[in-house]
């Protein structure tokens, strides 16, 4: 894993810094003259071989130095955990919102296998997963901004923090991942329901609803539980197209702005800072997957299994 | 061919595959569907059913630039269509091979292999798709990139593991003993054993690039203007959405059934494919 994060690291570096014509560039901006660039890149120590200053970089990463930002002129860890926060209250929200919902429907569409509700549930998550956010986001904003009125169709929050702001993106988010999860539940309880325990408490005259509530739910939910970690690198990548849309200040939209504007500091740290939460949370979901389910393999790791 | 007549025993597969034959049909005769052309700018903001100089309909009304939406719409399947399957046949091209020599060789090849997949499957796939795009500028090839590096590890990933299993099994290891070359084993013997659910699983990644370069068109990064193609369709009318809406619903909603059309499709495959198995 930590060999990952260091392939991941030469990789971003070498991406973003191989040519140092262009760094220089980026940081300058468009007008220096190449006197300057070349006395700016002398400074700053990019003569170096590029292994010394890939090392240098990455010692710089690891002690918190990540630098300044070209574009906001800011300090870029102080910016990422700013614009991070705001993120993860909106991913926060979202799965919330998400995770009773798409677990409760897959155990209502599970329970009984090929009944109107399960077809009408499994219809349902299909479609709703089928719909890309940039999409949902356009319906909603045309329903409830457009003919009802009752939202605004903006969530830049420039007049301090909104709840009704938050009431669109959350919305587009969590419409576009629960179909995923209320799939895989439903999948989960239908492989329990059928399970001979089940049968054998049927047989021994236990009510329906309490086979569901006492035998089956427990077993059903260790996959989709296990899998819900695995949301947090979708909600990473996800967020970007929601708070594009919206002009929401988070995770997302740094990122697509910093892409945009060359900041190529901000860029390699918050890559990093994405790679890290991807990689943790597969950590933390496989940890879960052990933890729930004893009989589980250490070989096969369930980030390996499920892929979002 | 028999995996296709098998899935359509399910309603709701038949339903996907007229979608995705519905779009198919569209963009293989664009010219002739197309009322107008897709690139002339004809009459400003004409709202849906509005008619045209030339005595004709918008049906689905004009943008901005005064092009008649139903044509670009049309001629967008064209491109959309065009260049998911570029990018997803070159992602399987990739990844798949990979898995065939991971899975069939094993041991340090699939070290390496595994653990390069590995490496870029840490990366959030939009922020990969969005450093490359921004890097290297905006164009089909670079699309075709970015999809292939996003999606080509975790169709290695299938792959290795249904090599793996059916490395395993009695006939390949009697095609081995024969003397038949790695070659002659992987692709006589593997490869034939492993296409039914990697079938079922290019149907669904097709619809995943499709959304994605959707995606890449609505935030800029797609294919340059003035190509028709839904995600920047999208885009253009974003700014318009509240007082004009047709310019961006028709898009989102041509993207959303294809991606219906595909995933049903997918998963009466995946279905088809686990019937078959367990007969």
């Amino acid at each position: 894993m930590l060999a990952t994060m260091l392939a991941v690291s030469f990789i971003v570096f070498a991406a973003l810094e191989h040519n140092i014509e262009d760094v220089a560039t980026h940081v300058l901006g468009q007008f220096a003259t190449s006197d300057q660039r070349h006395s700016w890149l002398r400074e700053n120590g990019y003569f170096d071989p590029f292994l010394v200053r890939y090392l240098r970089w990455l010692y710089g990463f690891v002690s918190g130095n990540w630098g300044v930002s070209t574009h906001f002129k800011e300090p870029v860890r102080a910016l990422i955990a700013d614009y991070l926060w705001q993120s993860a209250l909106l991913a926060g929200l979202s799965l919330l919102l998400m995770v009773p919902l798409a677990l409760a429907l897959g155990v209502l569409a599970g329970m009984r296998e090929g009944s109107l509700l399960d077809r009408a549930i499994s219809i349902l998550s299909i479609a709703t997963t089928s719909i890309p956010q940039f999409a949902s986001a356009v319906f909603l904003s045309v329903v409830f901004v457009f003919w009802l009125g009752l939202l605004p169709g903006a969530s830049a929050m420039t007049s301090g923090f909104e709840w009704k702001e938050m009431v669109m993106p959350v919305m587009v988010l969590t419409l576009a991942g629960a179909g995923y999860l209320a799939r895989m539940t439903r999948a989960s309880m239908v492989e329990v329901m059928a399970s001979p325990y089940i049968r054998t408490a049927q047989m021994k005259g236990a009510s329906f609803a309490r086979i569901v509530l006492r035998h089956a739910l427990r077993n059903a939910l260790v996959a989709p539980v296990t899998v819900i970690m695995l949301y947090i690198p979708w909600l990473l990548s996800n967020v970007i197209v929601v708070e594009a849309y919206f002009g929401y200040r988070g995770f997302g939209t740094l990122i697509y702005t910093a892409s945009l504007q060359h900041d190529v500091y901000l860029i390699e740290a918050g890559t990093m800072v994405a790679v890290i939460a991807v990689v943790g949370t597969q950590l933390l979901s496989d940890l879960a997957n052990v933890w729930l389910n004893p009989r589980v393999d250490f070989a096969t790791p369930v980030s390996t299994k499920a892929t979002l | 061919m028999r995996l296709l007549a098998a899935a359509l025993r399910s309603p709701a597969a038949v339903l996907g595959l007229a979608i995705v034959a519905v779009f198919l049909f569209v963009s293989l005769f664009a010219p002739f569907i197309a009322p107008y052309d897709p690139l002339k700018t004809i009459a400003p903001l004409q709202l849906p059913g509005a008619s045209a100089p030339d005595g004709g309909h918008f049906w689905l009304g004009t943008d901005l630039l005064g092009r008649d939406i139903l044509s670009r719409m049309i001629y967008g399947t064209r491109t959309v269509l065009l260049w998911s399957t570029i990018a997803t046949a070159a992602a399987f091209a990739a990844g798949v091979l990979a898995g065939l020599l991971a899975g069939y060789f094993q041991g340090v090849t699939d070290t390496v292999m595994s653990f390069l997949a590995n490496t870029l499957l840490s990366f959030p796939v939009m922020v990969l798709y969005i450093i490359i795009i921004t890097s290297f500028g905006a164009s089909g090839t670079n699309i075709v990139v970015a999809v292939g590096f996003g999606s080509a590890p975790v169709v290695f990933r299938i792959t290795r593991a249904l090599v793996m299993d059916v490395r395993e099994r009695d006939y390949v290891a009697a095609a081995i003993t024969q003397g038949e070359s790695h070659l002659a084993v992987m692709l006589r013997e593997i490869l034939p054993n492993v296409t039914t659910p990697l079938i079922a699983d290019l149907c669904l990644r097709l619809g995943y690039t499709a959304i994605t370069i959707g995606v890449l068109g609505f935030l800029g990064l797609g294919l340059p203007p003035p190509t028709p193609d839904w995600g920047s369709m999208a885009a253009e009318g974003k700014a318009m959405a509240i007082a004009f809406p047709h310019m961006v619903i028709f898009p989102c909603v041509a993207i959303s059934l294809l991606m219906l059309g595909l995933s049903l499709l997918s998963d009466g495959l995946r279905e088809a494919a686990k019937r078959q198995v367990r007969t």
